[in-house]
């Protein structure tokens, strides 16, 4: 009896401690009307974004991705000073994020603030095959993401992904890379990533 | 060796009639056993064979492109899910129950029950692993089975805790011995863990950053309140038994589980380090683990004294060598985790190869290493026949245990230089790339090696469940 007690009274400490605490201090945390605009921050996500969320986490990108900024007293600030970012990511970043993909490995570079580096040309051709835009990458290419069909009349659509080098010489004759619904929509969420916004609590 | 009361020395009457009693209990938990550990050694195979799709992959990121259910992304969380929670898990139950059966001196009731709970578990490793391939991973790590697999799982888990409790109850010896704590422990704490963890990342989840700090007291206690106590509890049960002679010391046993159970389950938040969580959170965490050297010393002090003058029997038994490797290892990996969380570790070692390599000197060196200890002596009493082949076996240790240790040291070392480089931002991104490349070929070499090992063990377990080998003469 003693056994169960103790085997209760330590699983609800850190319960208490980790689970309920951060829920008391911080579920009821919501966005803010940002600064000098009338949007608010962070913005709801449109639904293709959401789309797209959902098919970065359905392929794994958290594996190698973090998305998070930290301060500049951790890690000599090599976050902020490597360009990832223009200030420290905080909780309310996060609160329309359902699930929050924070990340814990970095094979490859954060993406908290990806939306503000790269056009959406550059990343399907990225998505495509990341060696095409980055030559030594060890990204895995997300090839099926992509259609490749025959060109209509022998022109090319304004959707299709312009080849270069060794890849435009993969596909057949006359045909083009057209992102699917999929592609556009992981896209579309990339560059919604932006933590930009200027909040009072992550000023250091 | 008698199973509670060491010091008092039996008759031979008493010795044949224990010997007897043994006889009747391994027999009674025969199937259950069985079926669970297969399965487990089952889901090894399978999973490792991810892991070596998804280590390749990393070196070689054009290879199985053109679909996408053998993406990175999707082999690499269906190989945790099934060496987590098909191999480690299942595995861990199998000798649980047994363990429970004999340290409670009484057989095994609703074997068939326990039988079909096996089968459900079966069912949900399946259906999850399924939907991460094919896309529905939640992308919430240690969680990313998609419904219904949860709920599967979480019905059988149900049914085997009741079981081992139930059958608790009807113990015949009264002492209850450390690796009891432990199993009940576990029992008791996984599937409040896996409930909780569920409903709040998943079913209705808390909001933004609450559901990471959610996340990793699941995760981390996945290997503390569950791993980790079927772990010890096979470690603190086989030791004594194959070299006959009782535990060191009681109490320090007793620190040991205590300890472990208050602190270890504080440990978790030290996997957000330096994110956007409160300071105290990670504080907390790093206090817990650091106190977790307390529990790690009692339980490597008091193994080491019990194993004391008897290190020569390692080259006789099998199962020793196993748990013993794996006794060792916890001990490493427990020190080092404890440093690892501290703030200054993390600034290099956080978000590297580092930590995985990590995570497997503890999931592999430490409960793997136990649990084929623990297969190599539970499964001739519940077959009754020997091991086929002794060469298999010693091929088999070999090959894991160098396996894992080249693992470690590869991906250790290749994953300090990562974190080095990540926080010198004079350093290219990917300049850092090419530098880990060679240590990523390294870890696929390991994981090749410790593969072979598994592919040696399921030949060895095919052939003992088909009745090859001498037969053994039970009661031990
Ligand atoms: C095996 C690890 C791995 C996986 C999985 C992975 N990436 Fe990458 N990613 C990398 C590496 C390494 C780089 C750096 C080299 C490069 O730019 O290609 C990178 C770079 C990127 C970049 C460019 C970032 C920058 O600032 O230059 C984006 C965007 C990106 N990845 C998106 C994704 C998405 C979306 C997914 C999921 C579909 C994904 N990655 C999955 C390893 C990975």
């Amino acid at each position: 009896m003693i056994l169960f007690l103790g085997f209760v009274l330590t699983f609800g400490s850190s319960w208490a401690g980790l689970v309920y605490a951060p829920r008391l201090q911080l579920g009821g945390l919501d966005s803010v009307g940002e600064a000098g605009t009338a949007q608010a921050y962070p913005r709801v996500r449109t639904e293709q974004e959401e789309r797209g969320k959902r098919v970065y986490e359905a392929n794994g990108c958290l594996y190698c991705h973090s998305q998070q900024i930290r301060s500049t007293t951790f890690g000599n600030n090599a976050d902020i000073a490597r360009g990832w970012g223009r200030r420290r990511s905080v909780p309310r970043d996060y609160v329309n994020d359902q699930p929050i993909l924070l990340g814990t490995m970095r094979t490859g570079p954060d993406l908290a603030n990806v939306g503000q580096r790269w056009s959406a040309d550059w990343q399907h051709k990225h998505l495509y095959n990341p060696r095409m835009m980055v030559p030594k990458s060890i990204m895995p290419s997300l090839r099926f993401l992509y259609e490749i069909r025959p060109m209509v009349d022998g022109k090319p659509s304004p959707e299709a992904i312009a080849l270069t080098g060794a890849w435009a010489a993969e596909i057949p004759e006359g045909s083009e890379v057209i992102p699917t619904e999929d592609a556009k929509a992981l896209v579309a969420y990339l560059l919604s990533l932006d933590q930009s916004a200027d909040l009072p609590e992550a000023r250091e | 060796m008698r199973e509670m009361k060491p010091n008092a020395v039996p008759t031979a009457e008493e010795m044949r009639r224990a010997s007897l009693e043994r006889v009747a209990i391994d027999a009674s938990c025969r199937r259950a056993v069985l079926t669970w550990y297969a399965s487990a050694v089952f889901w090894l195979l399978v999973g490792s064979t991810f892991a070596l799709l998804a280590s390749f992959k990393m070196h070689i990121p054009d290879w199985l492109t053109e679909s996408g259910w053998l993406t990175f992304g999707r082999v690499r969380p269906a190989h945790l899910n099934t060496v987590a929670f098909g191999w480690g898990s299942m595995a861990g139950i199998a000798s649980a129950i047994w363990m429970m059966a004999r340290l409670g001196r009484v057989e095994l009731k609703y074997g068939g029950l326990l039988v079909v709970a096996a089968m459900i578990w079966n069912i949900g490793i399946a259906v999850g692993a399924g939907g991460i391939l094919l896309g529905h991973s939640t992308s919430i790590e240690w969680l990313e089975m998609p419904r219904p697999a949860p709920i599967i799982l979480a019905v059988s888990l149900l049914i085997v805790s009741a079981c081992i409790f139930v059958n608790f109850t009807r113990r015949r010896e009264r002492h209850v011995y450390v690796s009891q704590w432990y199993i009940l422990g576990a029992m008791f704490w996984m599937p409040m863990l896996y409930i909780t963890a569920q409903w709040l990342c998943v079913e209705l989840p808390a909001r933004g950053v609450v559901q990471s700090a959610v996340n990793w007291w699941f995760a981390h206690n996945v290997l503390g309140l569950w791993v980790t106590p079927m772990g010890l509890a096979t470690a603190y049960y086989l030791i004594p038994k194959v070299i006959g002679r009782p535990v060191y010391s009681y109490y320090l046993s007793i620190i040991g589980f205590w300890s472990l159970a208050l602190f270890y389950s504080w440990a978790g938040m030290h996997h957000l380090v330096g994110g956007p969580m409160p300071a105290w959170m990670i504080s907390a965490s790093i206090v817990g683990s650091m106190m977790m050297l307390v529990p790690v010393g009692a339980v490597a002090v008091n193994h080491h004294f019990t194993m004391q003058g008897h290190f020569h029997e390692l080259k006789h038994s099998p199962t020793l060598r196993f748990v013993v490797f794996g006794a060792m290892s916890y001990t490493v990996v427990s020190v080092q985790g404890a440093f690892e969380s501290l703030r200054q570790f993390s600034e290099v070692a956080h978000f590297t190869h580092y930590t995985i390599a990590h995570a497997h000197l503890g999931m592999y060196g430490f409960f793997t290493m136990v649990m084929f200890g623990s297969g190599y002596y539970m499964i001739p009493r519940m077959t009754g026949r020997e091991w086929a082949s002794n060469w298999l076996i010693r091929l088999h240790f070999w090959s894991c245990a160098l396996g894992i240790i080249m693992y470690f040291v590869t991906l250790t070392y290749g994953g300090w230089l990562q974190g080095l480089m990540l926080i010198n931002p004079d350093v290219k991104f990917i300049e850092i790339v090419v530098k880990l490349t060679p240590y990523l070929h390294g870890r696929s070499m390991a994981g090749c090696l410790m593969t072979f090992g598994h592919v040696v063990f399921g030949l060895s377990l095919v052939l003992n469940l088909s009745g090859v080998g001498k037969r053994f003469g039970g009661g031990r």
